[in-house]
């Protein structure tokens, strides 16, 4: 499994990898753990364009769907289109070839809402 | 009286009562505000004993009156139920079961709905189907709306030949959609493909007809297909399923969302109700499917089960942002059409579609040979055709009635300006004395 | 794989044959000259070819695998799962009723058309309404013309902010998906402490865009919220309206009519308070009734008497419109008729005083062995929770398994979603009392199991026709028909 180093989090348990304007999202193995085996994405198109905080895919396990949010205005430049095929790959390996899909930001991106991993760990467990 | 049905005894809600700590029965309600409780007895009729209700019952069923020869159709036809059907339909196993939720103790129910859905594909073309909704009108209702969700277009193209009660109940669903529902024009009782081209675009959500219409008319669906094949709109079809044992699949002429009722697959007419709504749909739009779905899967041992699937669509998980808030279905009228399906099978099914056809063609010559009848829409049709009379058809129809016939529907309830015209529909059952007998009688009544 | 039952199609046999047509009379050969040419059906459908003994010994044997209420105990709280009488099945089936076109003209449907009349009026009088709809086919078909009803009421009213409907955190599913179909936004409302309504939450959430709020009293717990009064008069000050959700009425009837107590708009459930069966799924009915007021919305056609007999009505220009083909779900309203004609008014309060006694007795008797969130008397049904179980890593999930192998039905899990490891039970007033100590027994039982030998319970079933299936596998890979 790829491992979470130098990523950000959001309180609804995605990760972000911040390079320059662009963001790739995913969700974080405490979140892949709490749906269970996940058997559907619905991915969104490329060239979407997404306002922060606006449900770009969702996640179906049996019994729940969670939605997955933008972390930034912007537009979708990269989907993961292997999780089409194999949605499983969220489960088995999160940080890593389960991403979700790359956005580019409009603006600059802001940072101060999010958390880092050792920020991250505790919230999850106070979730827990 | 119905006490019968209460097994517990004075003494075992005494000992119930016991258990839970309480005096008597009413201490278990009376934590409810005395101003919120109703005292006294409610307004009902004295009850009656079985035997009572019985006569009671045969009573208001004689008066009915089901006697007279049925050339009725409108959406519910007088096909052939075979007595087999309510024989499984009587099975406890089957009726007095709910929803399949646990699947260890359901695979009756479960396989029974992967048949149908199977079948259902087998007959429409479509790539999946789910376990039923409510009725044909409902249906179209729930295909609008699966294709503006699906398309994000907001504009719904229906024909003006589809059945009016159709028509009304998808205006009060999508009332508060903001969507534009275009009704589109008529010439000789169908739809002309060309001219519906022009009104297409990316903001359609979907063409939506019924074929045969609601005059009997076969529509030009080819023709239609063609053009919603490269259109992101989808293309919306409902269809009589025993006109599917003679006529191509809509399928398999470009639509993406077969519906319609079911009724016709050996379910009683039972005034309208219940019925059968049936949805298959194209692989594209499986999870955007309304209703429950089963799916073939194993267990721990390898045997194979079945589930239901693709839940995640549904109103018990997605709330609000669920394809539909449907929960019960008419899963035994599905279970009905199943049965019926099997009984039929393909050549049985060809055969029914094929008799019907035979005999509405018979009675058309025959009425309109009748002086002062003529035919209004010329176009091919399947088991159902209108007639225009010399009088008013509410007049007509009320005497053929009082002669032994329901010779047809009084179009001047769904268009005021048809008040002259019948539709008459012709079933497998009717036979060629019938039929000729109404011609003679309603030769008489025109006199 | 291996197949339990071989599917119908399996049983094909070609040219085997299962109808009986009557004579075709005429030459049927070219028939398919009379249809457009490019329209004509090239490949048959491939349905099963199989004799009427072969459908009838497939379905009887498919039918075996099915728990029903006919065979055993089937606590599945909400679901109301009661005997059907048998007499209501003979009386729906009665060919003045099952041979009845809806089009035939009124005065040939008098008896029909009287029977509607009827029962919508003993709808009303049970519910405290003015006026009731037997169109609505399904709880769910219910609640979307009710919510229809009051947009319409609303906007009749020149009001055109009102898009929101509230509904309890503890509320059916269906609740918020009818609000999304009818265009509303959806607002949760939560619970308090003892599993009602939360006033303090309602009061900060109702303001004027409210169009209505969704109840269902008793809820979902199981719990008759007391403070039903106060929830009213905070909706009603705001113009707004309250809907009840009939799921639960079995537990009040006689006892409390929703109209009373500051309802506006009801829909009932006739496959469930009014015994008629639920047929695997459906069809159900969902008939909805309405203070007068908004009456005029109502769907059409509505049954009136005149002079001359029964009628059908359209002449109402306020309606919501149409809402079903013909008239809903005829054949179950006469079963649901029977039934409220054979109990009375003294029957149903009986219905109702057995059904509340007996899941208060499963309750008591079973709150030292399963954790219990809301210890006080519950109505109809009930909520335990597995938490503690869940210590021995055993699940509501395990537990619903386990009751399977003592020839029981499970009560409904994982609802209402505010209960952990949620087990809601609903007895039903038509079980004796040996049927319920039977159930809990197996219930202590498998409590004790949990404790000393969880794996018991972790492996069930054991003695199902067919054990826990992948449903990961079914989703991933859907499956939905069959395929030559």
């Amino acid at each position: 499994m790829t491992g979470e180093k130098g990523l950000k989090f959001t309180k609804e348990h995605e990760w972000l990898r911040i390079e320059g304007n662009r963001v790739t999202v995913g969700i974080t193995d405490f979140a892949q753990k709490k749906l269970g085996d996940i058997v559907y994405v619905e991915l969104p198109e490329l060239d979407e364009e997404f306002v922060e905080g606006d449900a770009f895919a969702v996640l179906e396990s049996v019994k729940t769907a969670a939605d997955v949010y933008a972390p930034v205005d912007g537009i979708v430049v990269e989907v993961n289109d292997l999780l089409e095929e194999e949605p499983a790959l969220i489960n088995t390996d999160p940080f890593g070839e389960g991403w979700i899909a790359v956005f580019e930001a409009e603006g600059d991106i802001d940072t101060s809402g999010l958390m880092d991993t050792a920020a991250y760990r505790q919230y999850a467990e106070e979730e827990e | 009286m119905g006490k019968h049905y209460l097994p517990n005894t004075g003494p075992q809600r005494r000992q119930i009562l016991q258990a839970i700590g309480v005096g008597a029965v009413e201490d278990l309600f009376s934590y409810i505000p005395e101003k919120l409780r109703f005292s006294g007895l409610l307004n009902l009729p004295d009850p009656i004993a079985e035997p009572q209700l019985v006569d009671h019952m045969e009573e208001l069923a004689g008066k009915n009156n089901v006697e007279a020869v049925n050339f009725l159709g409108g959406g519910i036809y007088d096909h052939y139920v075979p007595a087999a059907i309510d024989h499984v339909l009587s099975r406890s196993e089957f009726y007095t079961a709910y929803t399949p939720y646990q699947p260890e103790v359901s695979q009756g129910t479960l396989q029974a709905i992967f048949e149908y859905q199977s079948m259902l594909c087998q007959l429409t073309g479509a790539a999946a189907a789910n376990a039923s909704l409510y009725d044909g009108a409902t249906t179209v209702a729930e295909a609008a709306l699966l294709a503006l969700n699906a398309t994000k277009g907001r504009r719904l193209l229906v024909a003006g030949s589809m059945h009016p009660s159709y028509r009304q109940v998808l205006a009060t669903y999508l009332e508060d959609f903001g969507a534009e529902i275009e009704e589109l024009p008529l010439e000789g009782g169908k739809l002309k493909a060309e001219a519906i081209a022009p009104r297409l675009g990316n903001d359609v959500a979907a063409l939506i007809v019924q074929s045969p219409n609601f005059f009997g008319i076969i529509e030009d669906l080819p023709a239609l297909g063609k053009l919603m094949a490269a259109e992101k709109g989808l293309f919306v079809v409902a269809t009589d399923p025993i006109a599917l044992g003679i006529l191509e699949a809509p399928g398999a002429l470009g639509a993406d969302v077969i519906t319609g009722e079911g009724q016709s697959l050996g379910i009683n007419q039972s005034f309208g109700g219940p019925l059968l709504g049936f949805m298959g749909v194209a692989d594209k739009l499986v999870r955007k499917m309304p209703g429950r779905v089963v799916g073939q899967t194993a267990d721990a041992k390898g045997r194979r089960g079945f589930v239901l699937t693709l839940q995640t669509r549904e109103q018990h998980i997605r709330r609000e942002k669920a394809t539909s808030n449907i929960c019960s279905n008419q899963a035994l009228c599905a279970l009905a059409a199943s049965v019926y399906m099997s009984l039929m099978g393909p050549q049985g099914l060809r055969e029914v579609a094929a008799q019907s056809l035979a005999k509405a063609a018979f009675a058309r010559e025959q009425m309109t040979a009748v002086p002062g009848v003529e035919l209004p829409f010329a176009g091919p049709f399947f088991k159902e055709f209108v007639l225009k009379l010399p009088q008013p058809a509410a007049k007509v129809i009320a005497a053929m009635a009082d002669k032994g016939y329901y010779v047809g529907i009084d179009l001047g309830r769904f268009f005021p300006d048809m008040n002259d015209c019948l539709l008459m529909a012709v079933t497998e059952k009717r036979s060629k004395s019938e039929i000729l007998g109404c011609a003679a009688a309603l030769r008489e009544v025109l006199a | 794989m291996k197949p339990l039952l071989p599917l119908i199609f399996e049983r094909s046999v070609a040219g085997r044959t299962g109808y009986s047509l009557p004579p075709a009379e005429f030459p049927l050969e070219g028939i398919e000259q009379l249809l457009p040419q490019d329209q004509v059906r090239q490949k048959l459908p491939l349905l099963p070819e199989v004799s009427e003994g072969d459908v009838i010994r497939h379905y009887i044997n498919l039918s075996l695998l099915n728990h029903n209420i006919d065979r055993g105990f089937y606590p599945l709280g909400s679901c109301t799962m009661k005997y059907n009488p048998k007499v209501n099945e003979d009386v729906s089936r009665l060919p003045g009723f099952a041979r009845l076109h809806p089009l035939v003209p009124e005065e040939n449907a008098q008896g029909a058309l009287e029977l509607i009349y009827r029962l919508e009026q003993y709808l009303a009088e049970i519910s405290g309404m003015d006026a009731v709809s037997l169109q609505s086919v399904a709880g769910a078909h219910g609640e979307f013309t009710g919510l229809k009803i009051i947009l319409a009421y609303h906007k009749a009213r020149g009001d055109f902010r009102r898009q929101t409907i509230l509904v309890p955190d503890s509320a059916h599913g269906t609740n918020p998906a009818s609000a999304a179909m009818v265009g509303m936004k959806v607002v949760q409302v939560a619970s308090d402490a003892n599993g009602c309504v939360s006033l303090e939450d309602l009061r900060a959430k109702t303001d004027d865009t409210v169009a209505a709020l969704m109840l269902t009293n008793p809820n979902t717990l199981g719990l008759f919220d007391v403070n039903i009064g106060a929830i009213a008069d905070i909706v009603h000050a705001a113009g707004g309206l309250l809907y009840y959700d009939g799921a639960n009425a079995n537990a009040i009837l006689g006892k409390v009519r929703p109209g009373d107590t500051g309802f506006d708009v009801v829909h009932l459930n006739l496959h469930k308070t009014f015994s008629t069966p639920h047929g695997g799924g459906g069809p159900g009915s969902g008939p909805v009734g309405v203070k007068s007021q908004l009456a005029p919305y109502l769907p059409v056609p509505r049954v009136v008497q005149g002079g001359e007999g029964y009628s059908l009505d359209y002449d109402y220009p306020q309606s919501i419109g149409k809402i079903h083909s013909f008239y809903g779900n005829f054949a179950v309203n006469i079963r649901a008729y029977a039934y409220i004609r054979m109990l009375g008014a003294e029957g149903l309060k009986a219905v109702s005083e057995d059904a509340v006694l007996n899941a208060n007795y499963i309750q008591a008797r079973l709150k030292d062995a399963y954790h219990l969130e809301y210890d006080r008397l519950c109505m109809h049904e009930f909520v335990l929770s597995a938490k503690r179980q869940l210590a021995k890593g055993v699940k509501t999930l395990d537990i619903a398994k386990r009751l399977l192998d003592f020839g029981l039905h499970p009560p409904t899990v994982y609802f209402p979603l505010i209960i952990e490891e949620a087990m809601m039970i609903e007895p039903t007033e038509t079980e004796g009392m040996e049927t319920l100590d039977y159930f809990i027994e197996a219930m202590l039982q498998i409590a004790r199991e949990a404790e000393e030998n969880p794996e018991i319970v972790l492996g069930a079933p054991h003695t199902t026709p067919i054990s826990r299936l992948d449903e990961v596998g079914a989703a991933r890979n859907p499956v939905l028909k069959w395929q030559p």
